[in-house]
């Protein structure tokens, strides 16, 4: 097994290995997420089409993302749903450019609110939804009218202020002179280490085994005398402090606006769900999460190499999410 | 079973009460009726106007009518225990589609309205068959469904395109007496899927698979098509929708659907109404409660001239909360 250790629940013997090599290359390549193959394949036509493409541009735009759906992840494997993450992006970025405005001092400040704010919005979505017993869809849908409307009320639309370089300079600016590649954006860095934490929080700590316990089947894991609603409750808290650090990275590059974070609930759940996370919860990986978003960020690539129009990549992205699950549950089926 | 006829009228009366009372969509309606009380107090105390003068209702008539009809579909959507995240770009493919074939010649009328159902029968019959045959989690198919869209809409068409001619502007502004074209139509919806689901074996197929695909199956329902037919008929509510919204505006632009977030709002009157998100539960009457309770807030809020974002919130608390008291309420019959 590579360094994508599939859930525990998935963990499948397969004997003694006294395959031949090129059957245990198969075996590899089959038990490899396709998600890795599909992103590889995308930057593979990328490359036979523009050798000289700016890879590096792929990972650093698709950093966002990425680590949100990392994080939407631990959600969607305890069996939820998370859909304010992206409205809390939007308040991050308008809100930290509110109370920064332009002063570069006040950046720690500025970031120990908006954590948090996160683990706020993260501690009573998961207090409505296992106290309260609303679904998570209704109860994320409603935190998301609620944050949307609290910002546009506090900015009046328009948001007053702006970002001070050095919070910026997360989703914005690169180390230079940095081996092999030149320039190595820190939205990379971010990426990297959030991604670590977030592996070892979900795939090696404790924590983690009581998430995919709980996602498996939660009645299970309550006679086992796990606490359901506290390991759930943390999983909003996970889900709600990314779109924290991904807002921090979007305010970075893309700029202050109320509708920053449009749409990016749903960005993360696909990105999720084509790594071969199960919306029924107890399955998926952060490993294939993460490259389920920098998947979207390369087909974008693709499109525009090909020269066709952006608008195109809503499409082929339907076309792959519905393809990928539906292939994860031929999978399934078969397995059984 | 008590024989209503042989009682006497005011015991008669009473039982009737507790009957409706005891109607699933009865505390819905309650609700709705304190809602509109606190809002015309508060509206009259601080504007010295009426809750429901014509401009007001005017103002809101578009969204309300839209909502309510898509949000029928919806509704058999989420009885069968499925969801459909793709009636927002769906709404829009019906308007400018829809507004594009029609161009102003009122002889391609019927040609237009013709091809839009089509394309939304096509829809809902993907969007069921991907479901049922491909075994794709309901969320994840129709919001795949709806990027597909999403991405042919807005390559398709980027600003309003043809136009409606003015006769089938009728259909969101005429009068046939002394009623609205709007609110027949949305009569008419709120009829034909209230006589689907109450009367015909579909609709109890519906509840059926709704309460539980796998004893459904057992008990011998086709479950697959029960669930292809629900996605059909939420597919041709917004083609409706969409039409009327053109008649509106009388343009279809391809952010009309996705503005009017109708595909999180539909799913938010519908469960507004305690039509249960997993299914087997609810119907047409909460679900227009829901749409009414909604229209209530936005007339109030804009009567009062109260920043248009405060709606936004008090939306989702009323959404989170009435959720949160059902759930309670069935917990509780349960223990």
């Amino acid at each position: 097994m590579t360094l994508e250790t599939p859930a525990p629940i998935d963990r499948v013997s397969m004997g003694p290995s006294e395959a031949s090599l090129g059957v245990r290359a198969l075996r590899t390549v089959r038990s490899t997420p396709p998600i890795f193959l599909i992103l590889l394949a995308l930057l593979l036509a990328i490359y036979s089409q523009a050798p000289t493409y700016n890879f590096v541009s792929i990972f650093k735009n698709g950093a966002a993302l990425a680590i949100l759906a990392a994080g939407e992840l631990f959600v969607i494997v305890s069996g939820e749903f998370d859909l304010s993450v992206g409205s809390l992006i939007t308040v991050v970025v308008t809100m930290s450019a509110t109370i920064a405005n332009g002063d570069p001092s006040s950046t720690p400040m500025v970031f120990a609110v908006m954590i948090v704010l996160g683990v706020v919005v993260g501690v009573v979505n998961g207090f409505i939804v296992t106290r309260l017993h609303v679904p998570s869809f209704v109860a994320t849908l409603g935190m998301m009218l609620i944050l949307v409307g609290a910002v546009n009320y506090i900015t009046g639309g328009t948001p007053l202020g702006n970002l001070p370089a050095n919070f910026r300079m997360f989703g914005r600016d690169a180390i230079n002179n940095f081996p092999v590649l030149g320039t190595l954006p820190n939205s990379i860095v971010v990426l990297f280490v959030t991604g670590l934490l977030l592996y070892w929080l979900l795939q090696r700590s404790n924590f983690g085994k009581r998430i995919y316990a709980v996602g498996g089947n939660s009645r299970a894991a309550d006679l086992a005398g796990i606490d359901v609603a506290g390991t759930k409750t943390l999983a909003f808290v996970v889900s709600a402090l990314s779109a924290v650090v991904a807002g921090i990275l979007l305010g970075g590059y893309a700029g202050v606006s109320v509708n920053v974070g449009n749409g990016y609930e749903f960005q993360a759940i696909s990105a999720a769900v084509i790594g071969g996370a199960a919306l029924t919860g107890g399955r998926g990986t952060v490993a294939a999460a993460i490259a389920g978003g920098l998947t979207m960020q390369a087909l974008f690539a693709l499109l525009n190499v090909l020269g066709y129009p952006p608008e195109l990549r809503d499409t082929v992205e339907g076309v792959i999410v519905i393809g990928a699950v539906a292939y994860g549950s031929y999978q399934l089926r078969n397995a059984k | 079973m008590t024989d209503l006829t042989s009682l006497q009228p005011k015991t008669r009366l009473v039982l009737i009460g507790r009957k409706i009372l005891r109607a699933g969509s009865a505390p819905i309606f309650v609700v709705l009726g304190v809602i509109y009380l606190l809002a015309s107090i508060v509206v009259s105390v601080a504007n010295e106007g009426t809750l429901l003068s014509i401009d007001a209702l005017e103002s809101v008539l578009s969204r309300s009518v839209g909502l309510g009809i898509v949000a029928m579909g919806q509704t058999c959507v989420l009885i069968v225990g499925s969801i459909d995240l793709s009636v927002s770009y769906l709404i829009s493919v019906s308007a400018t589609y829809s507004s594009a074939i029609m161009n102003d010649d009122p002889n391609k009328m019927a040609l237009g309205v013709v091809v839009v159902l089509a394309i939304g029968a096509l829809v809902g019959l993907a969007n069921g068959l991907v479901i049922t045959k491909l075994r794709v989690n309901p969320f994840v198919a129709t919001l795949g469904m709806s990027f597909i869209l999403s991405g042919v809409l807005n390559a398709s068409f980027q600003d309003y395109s043809g136009a409606v001619p003015d006769q089938f502007q009728y259909l969101a502004y005429g009068y046939f007496g002394p009623i609205l074209v709007p609110f027949i139509l949305l009569g008419g919806v709120v009829a034909a899927v209230w006589i689907l689901l109450r009367y015909t074996t579909m609709g109890h197929h519906m509840y059926a698979v709704g309460g539980s695909e796998e004893v459904a199956r057992l008990s011998g329902i086709k479950s697959h098509r029960v669930i292809i037919a629900a996605h059909v008929i939420c597919a041709l509510t917004a083609v409706v929708t969409g039409l009327y919204l053109a008649a509106r505006i009388k343009s279809g632009a391809p952010w009309i659907g996705p503005d009017g977030n109708y595909s999180l709002e539909s799913i938010a009157a519908v469960v507004l109404g305690g039509t249960a998100l997993s299914g087997g539960r609810g119907g047409v009457w909460g679900t227009l409660a829901g749409v009414m309770i909604l229209f209530v807030l936005d007339t109030s809020f804009n009567s009062l001239q109260v920043d248009e974002f405060l709606q936004n919130v008090a939306r989702g608390v009323i959404i989170i909360g009435a959720v949160a008291v059902y759930t309670y309420r069935i917990n509780k019959r349960r223990r």
